[in-house]
């Protein structure tokens, strides 16, 4: 059970990042794959941080402002150089492997006998139950701003950036300057994984995003596959099962480790698994 | 209220597929005008209009509205004076949020958009009863996303949203081109409608020539990136509607 507990416990540190595909994809249609970088950034400036013995109040922070530097670069670089936003992602996201790796000076810290996250507060005795409580403290707190952000007249003018651009620029909005900011939102976001995962699993590694986008984007299909499927048109409800998409594809993983399949093949399955759940809709559509 | 002084516009410039879209157009509009703009497709009248909503900007060339120099402002800085409704119902609303969440950026047109919640029940309420006004039985539906609705409901409440928020400009681009005859009767009545009660400055595009003979207090026949003939309200008046075809005889 111990193996299940430690998915859902992966799943709400990736919701962060899950939010940030959210943002980046759904909202302002830019497919951001600059998120393999950002995450692995997250992970590089928590673990310098910790293991230079930083209060925990200064590297949330950096972690985000990091975060969204990253994102920020590649909106620069898609709107101002007008160069397709996929290879701004993809630009920045192979610059910032020899930044994280410099940064780093390492291509793994492990953070032991640091204070983290997780061994600074204590509510439950048991350490995955602690770990757990505080996963879901932090998740209803990045909902509920998120959440709030996208009901605010900003946050309606960034969901009409990725709608209808002639319409926003017509009614006062600079589309430059908001896809900017979505990027930079998003990344920040995507950093905050970084941030959780590298304290959950007590090390950060150089490669831990490589093909991290997948895990958001999953998350994101899985809860776009139910949003249209059940028409719904609520934020809240929609960020809720943005969040859920990210557990379940936490799950799925387990439970194909735990009926035995290769380690190695994880990748494979993941990759099939979104590929499934972005073509049933359709199969099932074309049977009828 | 507008004033062009010798704009023009040239694309790709040195290419091979150059185009001279404007090529010295002077026009003063003044406050109160509707001005109605006809010409064959190719004549430059969208990118004029363009240009006056600051999408495109020009070559060379002045544009003042309201006596400020907006030559090189970009459109979503002209939105303090001017409203727009597209050609195509997508490009004035956005599809997936809904006509209310529409609503509230248009009525937040000239001002930044915050980070507080905007709509609450008054607000609700009075986009409800603005709805009402067209008839169209869209008031209890305000919670639905944009894209349910028919592409002449949208122009509809483009309209109305232009009106949201402080507005001197409307530009109007072949806003009925895209629906069938009644629902673009009932655009041009609505337009026609608002530029009056709220004393609007208008220029409209159109390709319906009874359009263009039964509304707007001036007519301006453009060709070639030029403008060939501007009738001003008396000159309009005493113009049959057989003439305007004559026009492009």
């Amino acid at each position: 059970m111990d193996f299940y507990l430690g998915a859902l416990l992966q799943g709400l540190c990736y919701s962060a990042i899950a939010l940030g595909i959210y943002i980046s994809m759904k909202i302002f249609n830019i497919p951001d794959i600059t998120t393999d970088g950002s995450y692995t950034l997250g992970g590089v400036v928590t673990a310098i941080l910790l293991t230079h013995h930083q209060p925990a109040y200064i590297i949330l922070p950096a972690v985000i402002i990091a975060g969204a530097v990253a994102g920020a670069l590649t909106g620069i670089i898609h709107t101002k150089l007008k160069i397709n936003a996929l290879l701004a992602g993809i630009l920045v996201m192979t610059a910032l492997y020899s930044v994280n790796l410099v940064l780093m000076g390492t291509s793994n810290l492990p953070l032991i006998n640091v204070q983290s996250l997780f061994t600074l507060v204590h509510i439950a005795a048991d350490a995955n139950h602690n770990t757990f409580w505080i996963l879901i403290f932090f998740v209803v707190i990045l909902t509920l701003l998120i959440g709030y952000l996208l009901k605010t007249d900003f946050g309606i003018a960034m969901r009409a950036t990725g709608n209808s651009e002639s319409m926003i620029r017509s009614l006062g909005v600079n589309t430059d300057r908001m896809k900017i900011i979505g990027l930079a939102l998003a990344n920040a976001l995507t950093a905050v994984s970084g941030y959780l995962i590298s304290q959950l699993q007590g090390f950060t590694d150089i490669s831990m995003g490589i093909g991290i986008v997948i895990l958001g984007l999953g998350s994101v299909i899985i809860a776009e596959t139910l949003i249209n499927w059940l028409r719904i048109t609520s934020v809240w409800l929609s960020l809720l099962l943005v969040l859920a998409g990210a557990i379940v594809f936490q799950m799925v993983l387990a439970i194909t480790l735990d009926i035995g399949v290769d380690a190695n093949l994880l990748k494979l399955v993941t990759a099939v698994f979104v590929l499934l759940i972005v073509s049933l809709p359709r199969i099932t559509f074309k049977a009828k | 209220m507008i004033e062009i002084k010798n704009i023009h516009k040239i694309f790709n410039a040195g290419k091979a597929n150059q185009v001279n879209a404007v090529n010295g157009i002077s026009l003063d509009v003044t406050a109160g005008e509707f001005v109605v703009i006809v010409g064959a497709n190719g004549s430059g009248k969208t990118t004029l209009l363009d240009m006056i909503a600051g999408s495109v900007l020009p070559n060379s060339g002045r544009i003042e509205i309201e006596g400020q120099n907006v030559t090189k402002l970009p459109d979503y800085r002209r939105s303090q004076w001017i409203a727009r409704v597209f050609q195509n119902p997508m490009s004035g609303t956005a599809s997936d949020l809904s006509i209310l969440d529409n609503f509230r950026l248009a009525a937040i047109r000239t001002r930044p958009k915050g980070l507080t919640i905007g709509i609450n029940e008054t607000f609700k309420n009075q986009v409800k009863e603005k709805i009402a006004t067209l008839g169209m039985g869209l008031e209890n539906k305000i919670e639905q996303p944009m894209g349910t609705l028919s592409g002449g409901q949208r122009q509809a409440l483009t309209l109305l949203m232009s009106v949201m928020d402080s507005c001197k400009v409307l530009l109007l681009d072949e806003p009925t081109a895209a629906l069938d005859p009644r629902s673009a009767q009932l655009v041009m009545r609505t337009a026609d409608e608002l530029i009056k009660d709220y004393k609007l400055t208008a220029i409209l595009i159109t390709h319906n020539l009874k359009d263009a003979f039964n509304y707007g207090n001036r007519i301006i026949l453009m060709g070639e990136g030029l403008i060939i003939k501007d009738l001003d309200a008396q000159r309009k008046a005493g113009l049959k509607q057989n003439d305007l075809f004559d026009w492009f005889g």
